[in-house]
């Protein structure tokens, strides 16, 4: 390409003051180059301009425009807002909210600059990575999100009024405990209807009768009774367990809660499950709008779209964002998704324009193929943090960075440096730091594995205690009480060992009246 | 792409939600509010700011790994000296040396720290007390006015406007007068239209008219009428303010320590808040006395020494003298608290004992008598203490059943639980008592 860059005649903005008009002119060369020249794909953009009051508000509700009622929410408020008042905490410049349109808000106090950072960075790095990336494709409904939130709002101050604040209260705080525990982690099969149910059997049979053969029926078989299941078996499937799902087994199977709570139950898990691709993506999804805005704001420069004023005072702020503070910093506070995720995405591009032969070794299937933003758009549509810190961390980045990987094994008196940036550490880092991301590693793994159906109804559960590594005994325990409260019989949870399957440690709960009524134990 | 501006929105949103967190951790507040009034300066005691949670209260908790136990992987960034298979000294506390442990929310065990307005700190701070004889609450200067929906009018403000009755009333006149309807005039047009053909020419004719008769009284008869709009009507009921005055009678006289000043000085302070919160209008009168007593401003009554003798119906009369003045007890609540160590001239007692019950009870609504001590006042056990002259005095008024009461107190602390005891709500005892 050898077209000459055309300078804009006037830069979108001088000085920090901006307007209405600003913001349009801004979203307008903004979405010439991320569409046009970039490639990117978002939802229609919804550009709201708030206060800090209004900001707070999105913070305590976790970003939600609107949202049901909780003394949680007015915690988080009272919380933020102390913290702001004192000058201990900024606010956020943006939210944005995986919604179709896609909501960003923007705050009133921000110079024109920082709103067209934001601007490029959430309405069109984030919505990009919303509206294409596969996690947020199988799990959210951005179109569907506000309206549910809507309907989640209207349908629990009904409930509110027709059985009291109080009732609602404690349902949603035993079910806000449990939230955590509250998502499916893997697609579910899909109940087959009856007439693919059907359909299926029909082609059993057809070819049970093609293969027919008289003679098998003489070659001794398997043991009949060896394959009918036991009584425990059955129960296990008809109670679809083991379930890791603890708030969808208490929705479905709880013996005691009345329908409406088993709905609240519902509006709880399915908000939980509309945030699960956001905890699994947090480097990409920031890596992508950093990218993005990086990217943007440069060529907004380069077409004399921007001051130099205002491009140092860009620079000046982005490099504040992806800081990486060292280990021994005192300012360190783990690794930096904004620093790592933004690295990551220009090591592509590094590595598809100048390859070195170490890259050529690594990557031979991007490397020196010139077309960044293809792979880049391929990256963000088909990977999580960990799938892509796996495939994509490279050698030079893990040099760059000084990555260095230790163990800490309580066993021992000393922590022992596993693997460094060497040729023999690469590998390892990168896989110990992409388990870092993988969710079944960070969170703990809790499944419902049994309920004693014929005698007491009580409900077990297994921890099992990666690397032996138990859960916080307070907080388990007060989890473990609401999960009784709303189970309405006693429940057992065992922290077992999975490499011995020794029992480390046995909690139980005995329900408490409240949520559901609850027989005097005999 | 849309632009909203959403800085004009109803502020507040998020008011329900803080009611609810002020609601379930109410006990916790409560008691942090009394510990913060106990150690802030009484100056600002109605301020409001900030107060600190223990944590446990209101924890949200959920199913997180510990912290500490079990096999780590630390990945950091940085890397500098260390090589593969070194070992280094585990760093106190198990952390592990990394940041990314620890709760997940940020929030640790940490006390949590917060700010109330002034309203919500005041209204802890006085929850459950109440003001004695409440019963003679004048309406002077009624300066509030309360609006309350009351019926309809003809005229009114647009904004006003009755929407319902008005249709309603629009209908009926409709029906009254048989305004043709929408559907009987289709019909009708439907009807021409099939006998469009010329298969029944008069009959086509006369529905023609009817036609005509019936849009040219459409045309007469509006949808709405002027007659019909109604607006909601509202009714302006004059609120009533009561007003009270607050009279601060102390000792000055050199047997009264900064100590003791500074109890009474709490004291008063809040009875002040106490009486804002009750009565729109409060003024405050401030009299000192020695053997003489006259009426002085707050900085004066507190902070400017005097000497000379004690005698205690010097006030009295002073007080009677600013009440005959100034504040009718027909149309002022009148609320007295003095503060003295106790002494009296002796001679000076039936005096004031005169005084008090034939003419500055009856207009009063409450006489507080606070005794203040000595903040080191030690008794050996065994040691009876004899009452003072002023305690003895006023004993005798009280078992009349005079509307007083008296109490002593020698530390700061004692101050606030002293001014509840004044002021709890006498009902619920009785509620308890009928039962």
């Amino acid at each position: 390409m050898s077209s000459t860059l055309i300078r804009a005649e006037r830069p979108l903005f001088e000085g920090a003051d901006w307007e209405f008009s600003t913001i349009q002119r801004c979203h307008d060369e903004i979405s010439k180059i991320a569409l046009g020249e970039m490639g990117l794909d978002i939802y229609t953009n919804q550009i709201e301009v708030i206060g800090t009051e209004q900001m707070l508000d999105a913070y305590s509700s976790i970003g939600m425009p609107l949202f049901y009622k909780h003394w949680s929410f007015g915690k988080h408020f009272a919380r933020n807002e102390a913290m702001y008042q004192a000058g201990m905490q900024g606010l956020a410049y943006e939210i944005v909210i995986n919604s179709n349109p896609c909501i960003s808000y923007i705050m009133e106090e921000n110079t024109a600059m920082m709103q067209t950072l934001v601007i490029a960075h959430a309405a069109f790095g984030h919505n990009h990575f919303f509206k294409n990336n596969y996690l947020f494709q199988q799990w959210t409904d951005a179109n569907g999100i506000l309206d549910y939130l809507e309907f989640a709002r209207d349908y629990i101050m009904s409930c509110e009024e027709r059985y009291g604040e109080v009732a609602v209260e404690r349902l949603l705080d035993a079910a806000h405990a449990l939230m955590s525990h509250a998502v499916h982690k893997y697609p579910r099969k899909r109940t087959a209807d009856l007439r693919s149910e059907e359909k299926r059997e029909r082609e059993r049979r057809e070819h049970d009768e093609k293969v027919f053969n008289d003679l098998w029926r003489t070659v001794p078989g398997k043991d009949a009774t060896k394959n009918n299941p036991t009584a425990a078996e059955q129960r296990k499937a008809l109670l679809q367990l083991p379930q890791e799902n603890i708030l969808y087994f208490m929705e479905k199977t709880a013996p005691r809660l009345a329908p409406w709570q088993r709905e609240v139950l519902r509006i709880v898990r399915i908000i939980a499950q509309y945030f699960y691709p956001q905890s699994q993506t947090k480097v990409m999804n920031e890596g992508c709008a950093t990218y993005t805005h990086y990217e943007i704001m440069n060529r907004l420069h380069a077409k004399g779209l921007l001051t130099d004023g205002a491009m140092v005072e860009f620079l000046s702020s982005h490099t504040n964002v992806v800081f990486q503070p060292e280990f021994d910093d005192r300012r360190y506070s783990g690794l930096n998704p904004y620093a790592l995720g933004f690295a990551m995405m220009q090591d592509i591009e590094r590595i598809c324009k100048t390859p070195t032969a170490e890259d050529k070794q690594w990557f031979p299937h991007i490397a020196g193929c010139n077309d960044h933003m293809n792979v880049l758009r391929d990256v963000w549509a088909n990977y999580r943090d960990e799938s892509f810190i796996l495939q994509y961390l490279s050698p030079k980045l893990v040099r760059q960075f000084g990555l260095f990987h230790v163990m800490d094994d309580s066993n021992e008196p000393n922590l022992r440096v596993e693997a460094i940036h060497d040729e023999r550490g690469y590998r390892k880092i990168k896989q110990a730091l992409a388990k870092q991301y993988d969710i079944s590693w960070t969170s703990a793994d809790i499944q419902v594995v049994d309920v004693n159906l014929a005698g007491d109804r009580k409900l077990i559960l297994h921890h099992r205690a990666l690397n032996r590594v138990l859960l916080e005994e307070k907080d388990a325990r007060h989890v473990l009480q609401h999960l009784a409260d709303l189970w309405g019989y006693d429940v057992l949870m065992k922290e077992i060992d999975p490499g011995t399957e020794a029992v480390l440690k046995e909690h139980a709960a005995s329900p408490r009246p409240g949520i559901v009524k609850v027989e005097p134990a005999a | 792409m849309h632009i909203v501006d959403r800085r004009l929105n109803p502020s507040g949103k998020n008011l329900a939600n803080r009611q609810r967190f002020m609601r379930r951790a109410k006990q916790q507040i409560r008691k942090a509010v009394h510990e913060t009034a106990g150690s802030r300066s009484i100056k600002d005691a109605d301020e409001g700011g900030e107060v600190v949670l223990p944590a446990q209260g209101v924890h949200e908790p959920s199913f997180r790994r510990s912290s500490s136990g079990g096999i780590r992987d630390h990945l950091l960034p940085g890397n500098k000296e260390y090589i593969a298979g070194d070992t280094i000294a585990r760093p106190p506390g198990g952390g592990g040396g990394s940041g990314s442990e620890g709760s997940p929310d940020g929030e640790g065990e940490d006390d949590f720290r917060f700010a109330l307005s002034r309203e919500e700190f005041v209204d802890l701070f006085l929850e459950d007390l109440e003001l004695p004889d409440l019963a003679k609450r004048r309406v002077v200067n009624a300066e509030a006015v309360v609006y309350h929906r009351a019926g309809y009018s003809v005229s009114g403000s647009p904004a006003n406007l009755a929407l319902n009755r008005t249709v309603r009333n629009s209908l009926s006149r409709r029906i009254a007068l048989r305004r043709p309807k929408a559907d009987e005039l289709e019909a009708l047009k439907q009807e021409i239209e099939a006998l469009s053909d010329g298969s029944d020419e008069p009959r086509r004719i006369a529905l023609e008219e009817e036609l005509a008769r019936k849009k040219r009284r459409t045309g007469l008869i509006p949808y709405i009428d002027p007659l019909d709009v109604r607006y909601k009507r509202f009714e302006a009921t004059p609120k009533p303010v009561a007003q009270a005055v607050m009279f601060c009678l102390m000792d000055v006289s050199g047997s009264m320590t900064e100590h003791m000043k500074d109890l009474a000085k709490r004291f008063y302070v809040l009875l002040y808040i106490f009486l804002k919160r009750r009565y729109k209008n409060v003024e405050v009168v401030f009299i000192r006395h020695t053997h003489q007593a006259s009426e002085v401003d707050e900085d004066t009554f507190f902070n400017s020494p005097e000497t000379g003798g004690t005698v205690v119906s010097t006030a009295l009369e002073e007080m009677q003298r600013v009440i005959a003045e100034r504040y009718s007890p027909d149309n002022w609540n009148i609320y007295a608290a003095q503060a003295s160590d106790g002494d009296n001239t002796a001679s000076d007692n039936d005096k004031t004992a005169a005084l008090l019950t034939k003419v500055l009870l009856p207009a009063c609504q409450y006489y507080a008598y606070l005794e203040v001590g000595r903040d080191s006042e030690h008794f050996p056990p065994g040691f009876i203490r004899r009452d003072s002259d002023l305690w003895q005095t006023y004993s005798t008024i009280i078992r009349n059943g005079a509307p007083m009461a008296m109490r002593k107190v020698g530390h700061r602390r004692d101050i606030y639980p002293v001014f509840r005891e004044l002021f709890a709500k006498k009902n619920q005892g009785a509620e308890a008592h009928a039962e």
